[in-house]
């Protein structure tokens, strides 16, 4: 008895070891594939400028100085000032948190809605199957930043409603995944062990299915968020959504996009290659998250 | 062949009326009061009770669903406010500006694509392939309103090799009499090289945007496809049969892997339609992407229910027309159907 007890190693320390194995693998994944580290890297600079990109620019993002309009970039002003003169890199850098919003929220928004869903409809099979299939394949059948528009404009040209539009066009896909998941673990033994010992359905969808398959909707998180930050700024790019003077990437290449015919290439290039870096590092990452997740689907 | 064809078709009703159900529910979930907002702002109690009377909205909700579809079958998708036409008349109109340039993009970017991904596949790890996977990656980060300003600025600004981005035609040319209403193929019909130029010039940049924005998942498609084509046994039996290596590519390789890459252009399809909007918005093109944009912005709302119809059923039409041509290039799928 009391051998049993001097042999079994202490909880922390076998926590300690899990999150060493976990970290060792990352680790490794990294080395192999030093793109996913890159792209880890280039997250944590975007996710710094979203939490202290505000208190730190050099300017206010919405100060215009009529002295100073259209300058080329230059060491006062490092992605020059637009044609009310106001300073481009510190509305680039505020727009990061915004954007990011708008992405996080319609990602938890769907995360939830099809994620969900998606669960339900592997793991019951049946009518609740029938009617998210319907669900799903109605949403596909339109051309997805379409039905986005549409959306938008018909319950009203608001930031909320971009995220409830990104959020529905991306339904399918969470559905998709979730239910193929779900459907393959439904009858696997641990669901059997807690059904036995008398857990609600339920209770088992919510506290034993979902936590196995976290790790592939992270990958699906991680791979949507570059295209709900695509979306919305595409959204807002069209004069949806984000009204101007706010900084957002997708409405400042909007007001860029008149001075490119004269020239002026800065007012619209930093914003779109903004745009374009946190949507690189979202695929690079969900790509990279995958191979830690699923080597199997490596690529 | 027609056995297919009907169960195709069958498949595609549920899909058409969740499109109209939902089309439906987007005009009624418009904030505020419908007829109010039809009546105008200016508009008194009496004259927004006799909108709501014509419109139909004091119906139960049924009725008002049975009227729109009503409406839909004789071709009436309501008139703007702002230009007071009907809504049908304007997207016939600007329709084939909007399907020449799709199309454009798409057969420009299968052109570079379908070449790119069977190299990347043949000579795997060598840099084409690399190319080819940055080029898959960076396709689809880049937004596509993004590149169509950068080709502006480059070519427009920089070279000065394209025109200015307003529009199908240069003010100075007089289009093609209209047969196809695609500008390129009006032009060769009728032989005016003049215009056809213009055309051409004017609809280059656009195509182009579209097309790098297709290339990705056309080209990624294409290399996993051969690769997995390539491993196979029959293409092994091809080589051990002492076949040259041209004719096992191109004729045992290729038709086999075409068919995953002709299933993904649904999707394709889908990215191009939505991304035609931004495109036609970043170079004036007059189609009806635009059109809808320019609704959004003064808040008319039947264009923009129109144009959300049309491109679905413009969307679910190309769905049935690429599973119908699966089933013509593979043998198999016609005796399934």
């Amino acid at each position: 008895m009391t051998d049993t007890v001097l042999n079994t190693p202490p909880k922390a320390e076998i926590n300690k070891a899990e999150s060493n194995s976990l970290l060792r693998h990352a680790r490794y994944v990294v080395a192999e594939n030093p793109v996913t580290g890159f792209s880890f890297a280039l997250f944590l600079l975007l996710a710094l400028a979203a939490l202290i990109g505000p208190y730190v620019v050099p300017y206010d993002p919405l100060a215009s100085d009529t002295a100073a309009t259209l300058q080329p970039p230059s060491l006062k002003h490092w992605f020059g000032t637009d044609a009310l003169g106001r300073d481009i890199f510190s509305r680039v850098v505020v727009a990061t948190r915004l954007d990011f919003i708008i992405a996080l929220s319609s990602v938890a928004l769907v995360f939830a809605m099809g994620g969900l869903a998606g669960i339900a409809s592997g793991f019951f099979g049946g009518w609740t199957d029938r009617i998210v299939g319907r669900i799903s394949d109605t949403i596909m059948a339109f051309p997805l930043f379409v039905l986005a528009m549409g959306i938008v404009a018909a319950l009203g040209n608001t930031v909320t409603n971009i995220v409830i539009a990104t959020a529905i066009i991306n339904f399918p896909l969470y559905v998709r995944v979730a239910r193929a998941e779900a459907n393959v673990r439904r009858d696997a033994g641990f669901v059997q062990a807690a059904r036995l010992s008398g857990n609600s359905d339920f209770r088992i969808l919510l506290a034993h299915i979902l936590p196995n398959i976290m790790p592939i909707m992270m990958v699906q998180i991680s791979l949507t968020m570059g295209y709900a930050i695509l979306n919305a700024a595409g959204l807002s790019f069209i004069g949806l959504g984000v009204k101007p003077p706010t900084p957002e990437w997708g409405i400042m290449v909007a007001e860029g996009a008149a001075n490119i015919i004269s020239g002026e290439w800065w007012i619209a290039l930093f914003p779109g290659a903004a745009l374009m870096i946190a949507v690189f590092t979202f695929n690079l990452l969900g790509d990279g998250l995958r191979d830690l997740v699923d080597p199997q689907r490596r690529t | 062949m027609l056995g297919l064809l009907s169960k195709r078709l069958l498949l595609v009703i549920p899909n058409l009326i969740g499109v109209v159900i939902v089309t439906f529910l987007l005009t009624r979930a418009l904030p505020g009061d419908p007829a109010a907002y039809f009546a105008g702002p200016a508009a008194t109690k009496e004259a927004i009770e006799q909108v709501r009377a014509q419109l139909g909205l004091d119906k139960p909700l049924i009725v008002q669903f049975g009227n729109y579809v009503d409406d839909l079958m004789h071709g009436n998708l309501g008139n703007s406010l702002t230009t007071g036409q009907p809504v049908v008349t304007e997207i016939k109109n600007r329709l084939p500006a909007s399907a020449e340039l799709t199309l454009f993009g798409l057969i420009l970017s299968m052109a570079i694509a379908v070449p790119l991904g069977i190299l990347a596949a043949v000579k795997q790890g060598s840099w084409i392939d690399h190319t080819c996977r940055v080029v898959a990656t960076a396709g689809v980060s880049l937004p596509v309103f993004f590149t169509g300003l950068l080709l502006v600025y480059v070519f427009y600004y920089l070279l000065g090799w394209s025109p200015a981005p307003l529009g199908r035609l240069d003010v100075f040319f007089q289009a093609p009499t209209p047969i196809t209403s695609f500008y390129l193929i009006d032009s060769i019909i009728t032989g005016n090289v003049g215009a056809f130029r213009a055309a051409l010039s004017q609809l280059l940049l656009p195509g182009v945007t579209l097309a790098i924005f297709a290339l990705a998942p056309i080209a990624r498609m294409t290399r996993a496809s051969m690769l997995a084509v390539l491993a196979s046994e029959f293409v092994r039996t091809a080589r051990a049969s002492g076949l040259d290596n041209r004719t096992v590519i191109l004729t045992y390789a290729f038709r086999n892997a075409m068919l995953p890459v002709v299933t993904t252009l649904g999707m394709v399809f889908s990215f191009l339609l939505g991304a035609n909007v931004l495109v036609e918005k970043v170079f004036a093109w007059p189609g009806i992407g635009s059109y809808a944009v320019e609704a959004l912005i003064s808040s008319d709302f039947a264009p923009v229910q129109g144009f959300v119809l049309t491109m679905a059923i413009l969307y679910v039409a190309l769905n049935l027309l690429i599973d119908l041509l699966y089933g013509l290039i593979d043998p198999r799928v016609r005796l399934e159907g």
